[in-house]
């Protein structure tokens, strides 16, 4: 039996059993309320709250990144104080670690989430055409689902390199700031890292708007053309701000 | 002009399709597209070939019973109904490719021709106010801004076609769905069951196996009625709240 | 009904519409042939007319042609005042007890207006209800594409409206051939299918303070036409679609999409169910009930070319007339006048645009049959004919529809008729906006019938605004249908039949925004009252798929079926059903006379003959065949083409929607003769072989005087 076969019987014979229960001339159609939690607009709102919180984190990210314009000591001093932040009432470092849980918390979601829906998107079509266009998407919103593996990847990339230490193609110095600036001056890190910034300027592109219909905050015809602009800043903004550092780098503006 | 026509052709739902290249001469360009496979459904039957199946009934672009994917587009290249286009949107020596609405929720008959009763069973969910014959009030008890009746009635145009599942790269039935919550939730009689019918609605549409909304806009952009996006962000408002309110 | 037209406002009485794309639909169908009551005597009205012709019993055109039966009489209507009527009715049709509902079932074939209006109510009320209907979803019905708007005397404009006035349009308008009770319930019932329809979320037009919109349709003189924008039939079928399917949830009604009824199951004199072909997988099944309601709308399409939906056909309704169901004034249609043309022999359906395009536009053709294929602009204005500012100069383009129509064809008969040549002539007029566009300024014209123009720039790919568009007459609704009684019953107990399937309300000729009113006020007030009157008495006994009538109808059903499959000839079914509508569009079109009524009997007869020899359908009955779905419903075309031409071969008057040139004055207007045909002829199936046999109602009017229109 097809899935929908299977839907439409079961919820039929629901639908009767309350209708006649009650009496002959019961036509009420109250069946209850259903569960919402595993439809595919919950996962949705499940993915747009995480992507939030990314949002808010690589925002944050970025602002601290940019401390490598000012120099050696004020970016290592940055990172220093990162970890001094709300202590003694946390440990030394404890914000951070609260942060990563939070973000690792999140990052599950989404991606379990956008696997989820992956996968039943593929089995809403299970025959494919022999021909399909794309009439309006946009390049962004079509790289979803792989620029976000990509990105997961990255990210994987980017903590052996920067937070754990596993990856040193720029030598493992003590201090965070020549650890940057040293990576980057190898070119092949600088453009992983531009690359990244790309990908995750186009799935801000998109997921920052998507984050907002999805909550259903653009719901008229004006809200709607704002989000699709709040995307767009967010994504030059973030990835753009990201970028300036390796740019700077390669550039020569900042050096070690 | 003349024209090669690529068209599905698959002998009844459990059988295997494949696709079939039929050459077609002397189209008018006023001929409706419909029209066009009409002439080659006289020619194939005095040839003594199975005519092509196809679905259409009003054919002035409101009954929504039409609907093919025509060269990779759902309803073909003008935002129209399939009924409505017409021949003149193509040149001499073009290769049209013509599939039926291509999702799980959407099975081939036979074909081009789909079956689309998922629809009625997403409105059976709760598509609709309780109130029995001869239990209203009258009309003018509850006036409605015109800005909410406009609305309601913009969402309210959808014709129930399945262009926006065909279109969306995830089959997804979110414009249908958003467009008939939109409708209702607009209107002061919709307010008594607008929780319980989005998500019983959202429910139903899972179940018959349509797909997940990633906010692409194929479907406005095929929609032959222009229902635009902000309606499924209504759907997204509305189950929120429900959701929200149940946990 | 001219000078009303001429009044009929584009675009007054809207300020609050926001809508300048809907309006022009909105006002689309003036189909109107009524005058206001205060307005008849400025208008002319005459007396009573006397007969054109002394004794019609010497001058039965149609002698031979049919035989005479016993006169009928509507038996289940009350007397009395006619604004007590149908509350006596309500009040003394029996009950049935809620516990027995569930045990009665009802049968609903077609799920339009009237259908799902019909089964939802029944459904609501508890009754066991099967709905059948032939597309794909319920919501597809073919009402979905009324354009224009639905009366109802709510008065919310406080411009002398009332359900008497209501009921006054609607009988003058029919034209003096609607029986009065019948309309005033009509009027009656109107206002509370609009709060109903409010109630289900239907979005009709508002004002700015929150309050319904209405507006003036058709030239009456008051505000009465609820409407949404230009798909009014749309929101009103997604509003009864919505209700039916809250009762599919209830468990109280089920849908059979996709399934065509084939026959009606009659046993013991009572119509007990229907045999239906499920056109995806062709299971001929037989379905059982205590009653059956026939909501399958009209028959235009036996003209091929038509403005309703490609599959409407009236194979329900004619094989309940095969079954005894008599068939009443077949010979009323109503053709529009603005149409868009045809532009070729692959033509398969006609699309109606608003007539309110007369106001501004004029109407001409070359005077030289030379000129007719030359571009238009190129023709200097002396060599112009505009022939109905010519031949009706009081009115010219405004002549009521049946004149326009008329003319139109007359042109194109004389060959001056102009756009491409269709079969042996030119079929099409110029409709020409230049000089509006001087007058009133592109923009002005852009905003008042902008989206008209769009949508005949769509389908023609002409641009309107450069070029004048060329319009034609087409078939778009039939008053005739299925006789039934004041409860709606056929002549058959147990069935009933609602909206455009019977031949009710709308007389000679239909009101702009009525039909939407008929079938709705069918399906949720009126059947649902008094059809409890006839199941109170069920269950009835129950029939078994054994019972030699129920087999005897499977095996009909299948016998056919068996027949198209098997004939191979060498002609497709749409070949015969295109010669079919052409021969009547040709004799029993916008002008049938004698001779070219009997000739159409002689060419339909060869033609049906051919038919069922010569006929090709491919395939095998067991998947989705379309070409065998088309063939029975051609096949039923036939005979109902034949009798069409019988009912307007002896109805020699020319009356609303039925125009014989032997019956009109000397300036070529319809000329009534209510002294030998103020009656219903009720039609009676005559047998394979037999002629059929006409039953006559006659119509009295006790309310309403009977006038003569005059359009001078």
């Amino acid at each position: 039996m097809r899935p929908s076969e299977l839907g439409h019987r079961s919820f039929a014979r629901h639908q009767a059993v309350s209708g006649w229960r009650y009496g002959v001339l019961v036509t009420t159609t109250a069946p209850g309320r259903r569960s919402g939690q595993a439809t595919t607009i919950a996962l949705k709102l499940l993915m747009a709250v995480t992507g939030l919180v990314f949002v808010g984190y690589v925002l944050l990210h970025m602002y601290g990144n940019l401390w490598a314009f000012s120099g050696q000591q004020a970016f290592d001093e940055y990172a220093h104080h990162l970890r001094e932040l709300l202590t003694p009432m946390l440990p030394y470092g404890g914000l951070l670690w609260i942060l990563r849980v939070v973000l690792v918390a999140s990052l599950v979601g989404h991606a379990a989430a956008a696997f989820a829906l992956w996968a039943r998107a593929a089995k809403a079509r299970e025959q494919r055409y022999a021909v399909k266009k794309a009439v309006t998407a946009t390049l962004a919103s079509r790289t979803m689902r792989w620029g976000g593996v990509a990105l997961l990847a990255f990210v994987i990339f980017h903590i052996l390199h920067l937070t754990t230490h596993t990856i040193n193609p720029g030598g493992d110095p003590e201090s965070p700031y020549l650890r940057l600036v040293g990576s980057f001056q190898v070119w092949w890190v600088a453009v992983i890292y531009l690359l990244a910034m790309l990908a995750l300027g186009m799935h801000i592109r998109h997921g920052a708007f998507s984050m907002l219909q999805t909550l259903g905050l653009t719901d008229n015809r004006r809200r709607y053309r704002i989000s699709h602009a709040v995307g767009l800043v967010l994504a030059i903004v973030i990835a753009g701000g990201f970028a300036l550092v390796p740019l700077g780098v390669l550039l020569g503006i900042v050096t070690t | 002009m003349n024209l090669t026509l690529k068209i599905w052709r698959q002998p009844n739902g459990s059988a295997a399709g494949e696709m079939v290249t039929y050459p077609i001469t002397d189209v008018s360009e006023d001929m409706s597209f419909l029209e066009m496979l009409d002439v080659l459904n006289e020619r194939l039957t005095a040839e003594g070939q199975e005519p092509v199946a196809f679905d259409s009934d009003c054919r002035e672009g409101i009954c929504g019973m039409c609907g093919l994917m025509i060269n990779g587009v759902a309803h073909g290249p003008e935002v129209t109904t399939t009924c409505q286009l017409h021949m003149r949107s193509f040149s001499d020596g073009d290769v049209v490719t013509i599939e039926p609405w291509r999702a799980s929720g959407f099975p081939v008959l036979r074909d081009l021709a789909v079956d689309r009763s998922a629809f009625d069973r997403i409105i059976d969910a709760g598509g609709y106010v309780s109130v029995n014959t001869g239990a209203a009030p009258d009309a003018h008890a509850s006036p409605v801004p015109k800005e909410n009746a406009d609305r309601a009635f913009d969402a309210a145009t959808c014709i129930s076609c399945g262009a926006c599942v065909a279109a969306c790269p995830n089959g997804s039935a979110s414009l249908f769905l958003g467009a008939k919550i939109t409708h209702l939730a607009e209107l002061p009689q919709g307010q008594a069951e607008r929780y319980t019918r989005v998500l019983n609605m959202v429910h139903q549409h899972d179940l018959e196996g349509f797909g997940g909304c990633t906010n692409i806009g194929e479907c406005t952009a095929v929609c032959p009625k222009e229902i635009p996006q902000d309606v499924i962000a209504t759907l997204n408002k509305d189950m929120r709240h429900a959701l929200w309110h149940r946990v | 009904m001219a000078t009303n037209e001429n009044e009929a406002p584009h675009g007054t009485a809207m300020g609050a519409s926001s809508d300048p794309v809907g309006q022009a639909e909105e006002l689309a169908p003036a189909e109107v042939a009524n005058e206001n009551p205060s307005q008849g005597a400025a208008a002319g009205v005459t007396a009573p007319v006397s007969s054109p012709v002394a004794d019609p019993a010497d001058h039965d055109d149609a002698a031979g042609y049919y035989t005479t039966g016993d006169p009928l009489a509507d038996t289940s209507a009350p007397a009395g005042p006619i604004e007590r009527r149908w509350t006596e009715r309500v009040f003394n049709a029996k009950l049935v007890n809620p516990a027995n509902r569930r045990r009665l079932s009802v049968i609903v074939v077609g799920t339009g207006l009237a259908g799902s209006s019909a089964a939802a109510t029944l459904g609501e009320a508890g009754y066991h209800v099967d709905a059948f209907f032939y597309q794909d979803s319920p919501r597809r019905a073919h009402s979905i594409a009324a354009q224009g708007g639905i009366n109802a005397a709510k008065n919310y404009k406080e411009d002398g409206d009332s359900v008497y006035r209501l009921f006054y349009d609607t009988v003058k308008g029919g034209d003096y051939r609607a029986r009065e009770s019948n309309v005033y319930r009509l009027a009656e019932v109107s206002a509370n299918i609009i709060d109903q329809c409010v109630a289900q979320g239907v979005p009709f037009a508002r004002e700015y303070g929150g309050l319904l919109d209405n507006r003036s349709f058709g030239g009456v003189q008051v505000s009465r036409t609820f409407y949404a924008r230009g798909q009014t039939g749309q929101q009103l079928l997604i509003g009864a679609y919505q209700a039916l399917e809250r009762q599919v949830a209830a468990g109280t009604v089920k849908t059979h999409a996709r399934h065509e009824m084939l026959e009606l199951v009659v046993v013991d004199g009572k119509a007990r169910g229907i045999v239906t072909r499920d056109m995806v997988t062709g299971e001929i099944e037989t379905h059982l009930a205590d009653a059956v309601v026939l909501a399958s709308g009209g028959y235009g399409n036996v003209f091929f070319l038509s403005t309703n939906a490609m599959g409407c056909n009236v194979t329900a309704a004619w094989r309940a007339h095969r079954k005894g169901a008599h068939f009443a004034n077949p010979c009323y249609t109503q053709i529009h006048p603005t149409c868009i043309p045809v532009s070729g022999e692959h033509q398969s359906k006609l699309t109606l645009m608003s007539e309110s395009l007369r106001n501004d536009g004029r109407i001409w053709v070359p005077k030289n049959a030379e000129d007719c294929d030359k571009d238009p602009r190129e023709i200097p204005e002396e060599d112009r004919d505009y022939y109905l500012e010519r031949i009706y100069p009081s009115f010219g383009n405004l002549v009521p529809r049946d004149i326009a129509s008329r003319q139109a064809k007359n042109m194109c008969d004389e060959g001056r008729g102009v756009g491409p040549m269709v079969g042996d002539q030119r079929r099409g007029v110029y409709l020409d906006f230049a000089e509006a566009i001087e007058r009133m300024g592109r923009s002005a014209v852009e905003a008042k019938y902008g989206n008209l123009f769009d949508m005949y720039a769509r389908i023609t790919g002409e641009d309107p605004y450069a070029t004048p568009m060329r319009i034609y007459p087409a078939v778009h609704y039939t008053m005739g249908g299925l006789w039934v009684d004041y409860d709606l019953q056929s002549s058959i107990p147990g069935l009933f039949v609602a909206g455009e399937a019977n031949f009710s309300d709308h007389g000679a000729n239909r009101l702009g925004a009525s039909a939407l009113m008929q079938g709705l006020a069918d399906g949720y007030f009126v059947l649902p009252n008094t059809i409890r009157d006839y199941l109170a008495d069920g269950p009835f006994p129950k029939v078994s798929e054994d019972d030699p009538e129920v087999r005897a109808a499977r095996a009909n059903v299948q016998e056919r079926i068996d027949h198209f499959l098997s004939v191979n000839g060498s002609r497709s079914v749409d070949s015969f059903h295109r010669e079919l509508g052409h021969i009547m569009w040709e004799y029993c079109g916008m002008e049938r006379s004698a001779e070219g009524l009997r000739t159409a009997i002689e060419k339909i007869r060869a033609l049906r003959e051919e038919f069922w020899r010569d006929v090709r359908v491919l395939g095998t009955n067991d998947s989705l065949n379309q070409a065998l779905e088309r063939a029975g419903r051609v096949a039923d075309f036939f005979e109902l083409g034949e009798l069409m031409c019988i009912d307007a071969l002896h109805r020699r008057e020319s009356c609303g929607g039925h125009f014989r040139a032997e019956s009109q004055t000397p300036e070529g207007e319809a000329l009534r003769d209510d002294e030998n045909f103020a009656y219903v002829a009720a039609w009676e199936w005559g047998g394979e072989s037999g002629a059929p046999i006409l039953h006559k109602e006659e119509l009295e009017y006790e309310f309403i005087e009977m006038k003569q229109r005059s359009y001078k």
